[in-house]
């Protein structure tokens, strides 16, 4: 059998079409549809002005982010099959981790990995205000970016408590003491004084305000281990993903990667 | 030409009461999400929590011993019970500068925070380091059994001039 004529059988196999409902990318139809009708692809332009890729242009920061994002997921998923979020078995899984798990240096990997996203999302935001690629039409997805910047450090500051040990432990009660000082919400924060002399009685104190919240405690304790350990691994990737969904897509509908409109 | 006709909209149900019901309608229910987003709010905030309770009782005065830091409830409640000439007060084991637990150093006869260098003095004043403000003391009591009551959700600041309050000093006569 010819070798056009085994490529062809499959492109004509019923399993192949009802894959891609387009023919192959040779006619600019196709290179379109290539695009429009993949899940994945769809959230990205057709097409894009040649300058727009130049990476002394976009530094490639945007993508190296999500590229990480991917990386810190895929790993993270590895980890959790071995880790117990338990102040009992919490510190031990992370040493089994790199002493009798194959591919010891996962964790490293994922560390590394949360470092450089770090890095990596405030340098897109640089280049992003370098470029002025924040003015109008894009605002609103700087707005976006920002929340994603916040929801990156968050992610690393739940994820630096989860080794449970006295870096982790000491890091978590320095770093949520902050929350102590939110507004109205915080026990010494602005405006708290004011609703607990309005209301008449300690609404907010040490054992309802946000950090209480945060840390289901007034210590970081083994709650707060569990509470972190569901934000970093649920609820704020969670989040990103569907922030970061809309940001890809609001590029697009801004007129495309950043450059003159 | 002919006038076009519409059909009449049905008496039972006029465009204005229609309009009024859902008004109602879409309150009620932004009311009820409201309701049960808040209700599930509530779900952050645990009724019971595993650790060491704020109110508790500390023993006898005569148990302390005059000019001594005492350390028997740093660990488990986070406390120092201070004896000086006149009494005992309560000073809280939490850094000012970033909330680590500093040390008693018996030998300098001072507070040293391990995290930044915070100094204090056994009195619970700053005097080095980066810590801007003294430690802060607790309120302390006696209970009708002759103990030593502390409660720990009143705190007392110097910098407020909070510690000439009774309640955050125990006189020994």
């Amino acid at each position: 059998m010819a070798k056009g004529d085994f490529v062809s059988s499959i492109r004509e196999s019923q399993a192949w079409k009802s894959i891609f409902r387009h023919g192959p990318p040779t006619t600019p139809r196709n290179k379109t549809l290539v695009v429009l009708m993949n899940v994945f692809l769809h959230l990205h332009p057709i097409r894009m002005k040649k300058s727009g890729i130049r990476m002394s242009f976009t530094w490639c920061m945007g993508g190296i982010t999500f590229f990480l994002f991917l990386v810190e997921t895929i790993t993270g998923v590895l980890l959790m099959f071995y880790y117990r979020p338990t102040a009992d078995y919490a510190y031990a899984d992370i040493i089994a981790l790199r002493e009798h798990v194959p591919i010891g240096i996962m964790r490293e990997v994922h560390r590394w990995g949360a470092h450089a996203m770090v890095i990596s999302v405030w340098l897109h935001m640089f280049r992003v205000f370098l470029t002025g690629s924040y003015k109008p039409p894009r605002e609103f997805n700087w707005g976006i970016g920002v929340i994603l910047l916040v929801l990156t450090l968050l992610l690393s500051f739940t994820g630096y408590l989860l080794p449970w040990d006295q870096l982790a432990i000491w890091a978590i009660t320095v770093g949520s003491n902050m929350a102590r000082a939110t507004p109205f919400l915080g026990n010494e924060g602005p405006g708290a004084s004011l609703i607990n002399m309005l209301m008449g009685f300690d609404v907010v104190h040490a054992g309802s305000d946000a950090r209480f919240a945060l840390l289901a405690g007034r210590l970081v304790g083994e709650a707060t281990l569990l509470r972190f350990y569901v934000l970093h691994c649920v609820f704020i990737p969670l989040a990103a993903s569907v922030l970061m969904a809309i940001h890809f897509w609001r590029v697009r509908k801004d007129g495309g990667i950043s450059g003159p409109l | 030409m002919p006038t076009p006709t519409y059909p009449e909209a049905p008496e039972t149900l006029s465009r204005r009461t229609f309009l009024n019901w859902m008004a109602v309608g879409w309150t009620g229910f932004a009311a009820a999400m409201a309701a049960g987003l808040t209700a599930t709010g509530r779900l952050f905030f645990p009724n019971v929590t595993f650790e060491p309770p704020q109110q508790f009782k500390a023993g006898f005065p005569s148990e302390y011993a005059v000019n001594k830091v005492d350390e028997r409830f740093k660990k488990r409640y986070g406390v120092w019970m201070v004896r000086n000439e006149k009494g005992i007060y309560v000073l809280s084991t939490v850094c000012t500068h970033l909330g680590c637990t500093p040390n008693w150093l018996e030998a300098e006869n001072k507070f040293k925070c391990p995290c930044h260098g915070s100094g204090f003095y056994s009195s619970g004043m700053n005097f080095e380091g980066p810590a801007p403000r003294p430690l802060e003391r607790f309120k302390i009591g006696l209970a009708a059994d002759g103990q030593i009551n502390i409660d720990k959700t009143a705190k007392f600041q110097f910098e407020k001039g909070q510690w000439n309050d009774p309640a955050s000093f125990l006189e020994i006569a």
